[in-house]
């Protein structure tokens, strides 16, 4: 029965790829006259023939516009309530004086770290470089964070219940873990193009772009964490009558917390990075000064405002990764697991 | 009806445990199966039953499948055939709101590796039964408080498990379990990290407390003289299979095969044997000396009261509650019982 399945399979796999190459030579403009033709003369066997051409782009290209077609208004109102979101965060914070925006921060890094003053003079210093480095940088970088912060959002309310489901069901599981792998593959850049299709230029794509791009590590990180909880200690909460809602929120949730809490950090970081990468795009922020140094050739600018950037990150990982930390003690797990 | 009733049970790991169950039932031991298919046999053809307020014992070696059976009779783990029926209902007949209820008024459970919830404390531990239920905190914590007092951890239940040594934590599972105080009680190597004087104060704990509240309980144990002192019958498996099932004395005197008899070879028979099984009955008795006597009850065992008899050379007169003389005891009985050889006509002619 097992083996009769799989040679079902790879039968199936013979008629696609015939089906295909059937599609690719009626299609093709480069066809010869005839296919006998195929079998008198072989020179098609030396380069890779025109015909041999599976015609995905026109295909893509159709798909994607019968969807801004159709879905348009749809992604018009989510373009909208997300740069509403990010212009208004943003003018918050580029409105409050710097002072108080970094005595804000260093006060949410004290507690968020459970008082650990290490991290908090580290998280401080880096704050007040941001601005020292060049006084241009400060409010570009409240730019950067707002796009990040938001898409992080983004990641966390979509990515941890995605990864909650996965670690319940094995059949979501089996149906997302090649999804996410090819989130992941795909290069990060290619992202920006259907950001750019679907919401035009700016601050939206770019959120869009760090949503595909650094949702996957969330979301398998949560899968992971849910699932490493040790079994017995299930068991102990199933043996006792715990509902379903009653495990997840008092058992598994808070076990898988650190692991969760790394998934977050990754997202951090990976988020950062796409928004970078972003600027290419138009997205304001401090990756559009390493932009105009590549342009300008000025390898002092493009320095500079690398180095913004990781100071940046110092930031965003430090807050994350020592929230993590706390967390870690709180619940009394062993310390030294770390990925 | 009996409280706890298994009847022909199976359970095999694997990928499709259904399409190896012919094969297991036609017969085919643990280790052809692993070798030929990969599959793991954990019970294979299972039928016991457990009456209310008796004490189960299940013993076998690592992997037996002791805590696979005991994990099916509060369906931690579903039967691939058979049935499990708890005070008549089938266990797998149960939606799922029925089986969360049945789970929390019917049983509660101890574990061999304790499962106990890294994120709470002591007192969350053991009041996390009755969280579940949905009681208030002050109730739930005065209950947890007194059943921590009642497996001597009183002063930490502020810490959390892994502040604890491993034979605190074990008794932190085993006052969870007590704090619902539920009718059946499975006991997963309930005393398995514990030191000796705890240990044997935990299975006084437990004798008192089944004297008075009849619970039933299955227990598993690694330990024969635990197994001989705690059961009203005992179960031994093998390699997923029941090999043998009966009283403690059964289980000695007459072991079913080589495997139990391994099992018993050491066993402190002081321990286990009682006063009215060697005596020798009143009417039978004209040859004793009754000159120089000590009274024993019927029910005590040898070890209670060996070591006065060796010091006073005296002989016993076995009494029953009321003060009846039952029978004699005299140092021929004592030594037959108390070597391999004599045991059984020693207790045969009893
Ligand atoms: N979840 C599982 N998946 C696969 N095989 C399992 C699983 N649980 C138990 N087994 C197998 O079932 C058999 C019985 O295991 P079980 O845990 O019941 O043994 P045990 O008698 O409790 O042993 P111990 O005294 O070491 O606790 C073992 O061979 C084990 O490999
Ligand atoms: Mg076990």
């Amino acid at each position: 029965m097992g083996k009769y399945k799989k040679h079902i399979f790879y039968s199936l796999y013979l008629i696609a790829f015939a089906a295909m190459v059937f599609i690719a030579y009626t299609s093709s403009k480069y066809r010869p006259e005839s296919v006998s033709v195929l079998f008198t003369d072989f020179s098609w066997l030396g380069n890779w023939p025109k015909w041999l051409d599976l015609p995905l782009m026109p295909f893509l290209n159709e798909g994607f516009d019968k969807l801004i077609r159709e879905y348009g208004m749809f992604f018009e109102g989510i373009n909208n309530f997300l740069l509403g979101l990010y212009t208004q965060m943003k003018n918050f914070m580029v409105g409050l004086p710097w002072p108080l925006l970094m005595i804000g921060i260093i006060a949410l890094c004290y507690f968020v770290s459970g008082r650990n003053t290490g991290t908090t003079i580290m998280v401080a210093f880096c704050v007040f470089f941001l601005g020292f480095l060049s006084p241009r940088y400060w409010d570009k970088c409240i730019m950067t964070t707002c796009i990040v912060v938001i898409g992080m959002l983004l990641c966390l309310i979509i990515g941890i219940p995605v990864g909650i489901m996965m670690a319940r069901n094995k059949k979501v599981r089996n149906a997302l873990l090649p999804v996410l792998d090819l989130m992941q593959t795909i290069p990060s850049f290619c992202y920006l193009i259907p950001g750019i299709l679907l919401f035009g230029l700016g601050a939206v794509p770019a959120i869009f772009a760090i949503f595909v791009y650094a949702v996957p590590p969330l979301i398998r990180l949560t899968d992971l964490g849910i699932r490493l909880v040790d079994k017995e200690v299930v068991e102990a909460a199933e043996a006792f009558g715990a509902s379903k809602k009653q495990k997840l929120w008092g058992v598994q949730l808070p076990l898988a917390l650190p692991n969760i809490m790394q998934g977050i950090n990754q997202c951090t970081m990976m988020s950062l990075a796409m928004v970078v990468i972003a600027s290419m795009i138009g997205t304001r922020g401090i990756g559009d000064e390493v932009l105009l140094g590549l342009q300008q050739l000025n390898v002092g600018m493009a320095t500079e405002a690398g180095i913004a950037i990781v100071l940046l990150a110092i930031i965003f990982d430090r807050i994350t990764q020592s929230y993590g930390e706390k967390i870690q003690e709180r619940t009394h797990l062993k310390k030294d697991i770390k990925l | 009806m009996s409280k706890i009733e298994i009847k022909n049970v199976y359970k095999i790991f694997g990928d499709q445990p259904s399409k190896v169950l012919p094969m297991v039932q036609n017969g085919a031991t643990k280790e052809e199966v692993l070798e030929k298919t990969g599959h793991t046999v954990g019970l294979d053809n299972v039928s016991l039953s457990i009456e209310e307020g008796e004490t189960f014992v299940c013993m076998g070696l690592s992997g037996s499948g002791k805590s696979t059976l005991i994990r099916h009779i509060n369906r931690l783990i579903d039967p691939t055939a058979g049935v499990v029926s708890v005070e008549g209902t089938n266990v797998m007949d149960l939606d799922q709101k029925k089986l969360i209820d049945f789970r929390r008024h019917k049983m509660s459970m101890v574990f061999q590796r304790f499962g106990l919830f890294p994120h709470k404390t002591v007192l969350e531990n053991v009041g996390y039964g009755l969280e579940v239920q949905g009681q208030k905190p002050e109730e739930r914590n005065k209950t947890a408080m007194e059943k921590i007092e009642a497996v001597g951890l009183t002063g930490f239940e502020h810490q959390y498990p892994n502040q604890l040594s491993g034979g605190m934590q074990q008794r932190v599972g085993l006052a969870r379990a007590l704090a619902t105080n539920t009718d059946i009680m499975l006991m997963d190597e309930a005393f398995s990290a514990l030191d000796p004087l705890i240990r044997s104060d935990m299975q006084k704990q437990l004798i008192d407390l089944q004297s008075e509240l009849k619970k039933t309980i299955v227990f598993i144990t690694h330990d024969l003289d635990e197994s001989l002192r705690l059961g009203d019958h005992i179960g031994i498996l093998n390699g997923g299979r029941l090999v043998q099932v009966g009283t403690p004395i059964d289980i000695i005197m007459n072991p079913a095969d080589d495997y139990v008899e391994a099992f018993v070879k050491d066993v402190n028979r002081a321990k286990v044997i009682k006063a009215k099984i060697i005596m020798t009955p009143a009417n039978k008795s004209n040859d004793v000396d009754k000159s120089n006597l000590v009274k024993i009850g019927e029910d005590q065992f040898l070890d209670e009261f060996l070591p006065q008899i060796v010091c006073s050379n005296a002989n016993c007169e076995v009494v029953d509650k009321e003060g009846n003389v039952k029978g004699y005891l005299t140092k021929k009985e004592l030594s037959k019982a108390l070597t391999k050889e004599h045991m059984a006509n020693a207790v045969k002619s009893a």
